[in-house]
């Protein structure tokens, strides 16, 4: 990672930890939460996307499947709340995995319908099982966040551990981008061919995003789930996932930063717009398409684009300038 | 660039009759022939003649349907292109195939893959390993953009560079690889004249370091000058090999590019 970068990241942790010494409405509190998870799930969403050249439609499942994954474990079976996480994600992560070798390594786009499949088939088992799931009125009394004793049992307390984990992955993600590994992954996303010559295993890379990409959704469904108490099938219906990805676009395919962006810009405005919020679909719709139309490159660099000179632009490398479209 | 040692076999690449059919097409029909080690092989022949599709078998983008190609005595058909790679032959591309949304610098580090191995967790981390090598694959892509005359432009976008300077590039990507055979597809189509002469001069420069190369060009004026050995396609098959200044007056040569 570049000494800019390292700079942006900690401005942007300082502002991120700053603000609920100011903001004290924690109704506020809890949309900037959301958005902290959003940005997990948006930012291994676009590693996919940005940097494996390919799309899922199914992050609301993954998403989902660490949330209730969490939530079976620790409050059905007793299991502890850490370890349950970390096990929660191993086993997405494997679930990815099983997806993503039989359709990553035909060419193409494979993945969109295996991702959407898998989508509607993990909403249905979360509303059909609900002798394990609670079914569609939900899955209430999961047990709250907590490090060593302290219980994070408060939006403003929980704040600072969800984004510690937000800024951490970012920060982790940021650095697997400007390495060998990030560097093979903008190739192959680019040029396949040419990486595929340039001595790049396209497939195992493409599979093993994919499978960081779903353990991150996992993560951030497993903190959902610890930090609301309750989830309901819902939440994680392919609504979400089509949500996750307008926010990889809006911020732009293949940075990191505009998906920080993306997902914060994306969860606040349906409540600043609060009147229109039954049109929530409608809404996403229309700024999918007016970004696509016009800004195919997101947002995000549009607005960076008023802080940068053209120059430094040019010298960013892979950081601004996004990979291949899908 | 450092001076390669080889063991003293007479053939790095052969083919076996192999052949590589596109629907009722015979791309390549039963081609053979030898190369040996340290020589600018050129490879020429009418358009269509199969000498894209030749370069393709040998990388492994394609598969042919028959035959063997072995390199160093082992065979690498089957192989994926990642795999061949590694073992030691590398390419270009008649369409220049860059990575345009990478610097020039970065575009010869992602050359360097199959030759280091941080691997995901050294990425997440940047462990003081992974440091040292990603220090170690900068300071040779620079060496080697030097080389190539391209280090002023070493934070160039790719894709704003100009041709001539797109086309030294990719081959400075793939001698990151460290190749032991260099597969070069027509690297001077494009290319005006005095463009043409230092690319000449750049792939003699080349084999002088002990590189072995296979050219593909129609330039015949290159191809004549630089060869080492010439070998003719015409319809996928093999109408003639030979030193270039026997090629010139080869009548079965001449026949295919004046035309049948
Ligand atoms: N992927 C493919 N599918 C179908 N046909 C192909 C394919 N690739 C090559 N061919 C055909 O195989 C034949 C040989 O093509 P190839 O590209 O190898 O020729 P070439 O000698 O490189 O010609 P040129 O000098 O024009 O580059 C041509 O008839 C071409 O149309
Ligand atoms: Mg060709």
């Amino acid at each position: 990672m570049g000494k800019k970068n390292k700079i942006y990241l900690l401005a942007y942790a300082l502002i991120i930890f700053l603000v609920p010494a100011i903001w004290k409405n924690n109704y506020h509190l809890m949309v900037l939460n959301i958005a902290a998870l959003n940005i997990v799930v948006v930012i291994g969403l676009n590693l996919l996307m940005g940097f494996a050249g390919q799309i899922s439609l199914g992050h609301a499942a993954f998403f989902g499947l660490g949330a209730y994954l969490s939530a079976i474990f620790t409050a059905t079976f007793g299991f502890p709340l850490w370890p349950t996480i970390i096990l929660a994600m191993v086993i997405t992560g494997m679930v990815a995995y099983a997806i993503g070798i039989p359709t990553l390594k035909l060419e193409g786009h494979y993945l969109v319908m295996a991702t959407l499949g898998f989508n509607i088939i993990i909403y249905i088992l979360m509303i059909q099982l609900d002798g394990v799931t609670g079914g569609p009125s939900g899955f209430p009394g999961i047990p709250r966040l907590q490090v060593g004793g302290f219980v994070f049992d408060s939006d403003r307390k929980i704040y600072y551990l969800l984004w510690t984990i937000s800024v951490g992955t970012l920060l982790l993600s940021l650095n697997l981008i400007h390495s060998r590994v990030g560097r093979a992954m903008a190739a192959l996303s680019h040029n396949e061919i040419a990486a595929r010559c340039a001595g790049i295993d396209t497939e195992n890379y493409k599979v093993k995003v994919f499978v960081i990409s779903a353990v991150l959704a996992s993560l951030a469904g497993s903190c959902y789930a610890h930090y609301i108490t309750f989830i309901s099938p819902g939440t994680f219906s392919f609504f979400y996932s089509i949500q996750v990805v307008t926010m990889v676009l809006i911020g732009g395919i293949g940075s990191l930063w505009g998906s920080v962006f993306g997902a914060i810009l994306l969860t606040i405005l349906p409540e600043i717009l609060h009147a229109v919020k039954e049109y929530n679909v409608l809404i996403y719709g229309i700024i999918l398409m007016v970004v696509l139309i016009f800004f195919p490159q997101g947002l995000f660099p549009v607005v960076a684009g008023i802080f940068r000179k053209r120059k430094d632009e040019a010298r960013s490398g892979m950081e601004l300038v996004p990979g291949k479209g899908p | 660039m450092p001076e390669k040692v080889f063991q003293q076999n007479q053939t790095i690449l052969e083919t076996r009759e192999i052949t590589m059919r596109f629907g009722g097409l015979e791309a390549l029909n039963a081609l053979s022939f030898s190369i040996a080690p340290h020589q600018i092989v050129s490879v020429i022949g009418p358009n269509g003649a199969g000498k894209t599709t030749l370069l393709n078998a040998i990388t492994g983008v394609y598969s042919p349907n028959s035959g063997e190609i072995l390199f160093r005595g082992m065979p690498i058909s089957g192989l994926k292109p990642f795999q061949i790679t590694a073992r030691g032959i590398n390419r270009t591309f008649q369409q220049v195939q860059l990575f345009s949304n990478m610097t020039v610098l970065e575009n010869v580090m992602v050359g360097m893959h199959p030759r280091t191995k941080s691997g995901f967790w050294d990425g997440l981390f940047h462990f003081a390993s992974e440091r040292r090598e990603e220090k170690k694959i900068r300071e040779k892509a620079e060496t080697l953009l030097d080389f190539f005359g391209l280090l002023p432009k070493a934070y160039w976008m790719s894709a704003h560079v100009s041709i001539a300077d797109q086309k030294r590039l990719e081959i400075a990507r793939a001698m990151a690889g460290e190749p032991e055979l260099l597969l070069l597809d027509e690297p001077v189509a494009g290319l005006n004249i005095r463009e043409t002469e230092a690319m000449g001069d750049l792939i003699i420069k080349l084999k002088q370091t002990g590189q072995t190369i296979i050219l593909v060009e129609h330039n015949m004026h290159l191809v004549m000058g630089i060869s080492d050995w010439v070998i003719v396609l015409h319809h996928g098959a093999k109408i003639g090999e030979g030193r270039p200044e026997e090629m010139q007056k080869d009548s079965r040569v001449v026949e295919a590019y004046l035309g049948t």
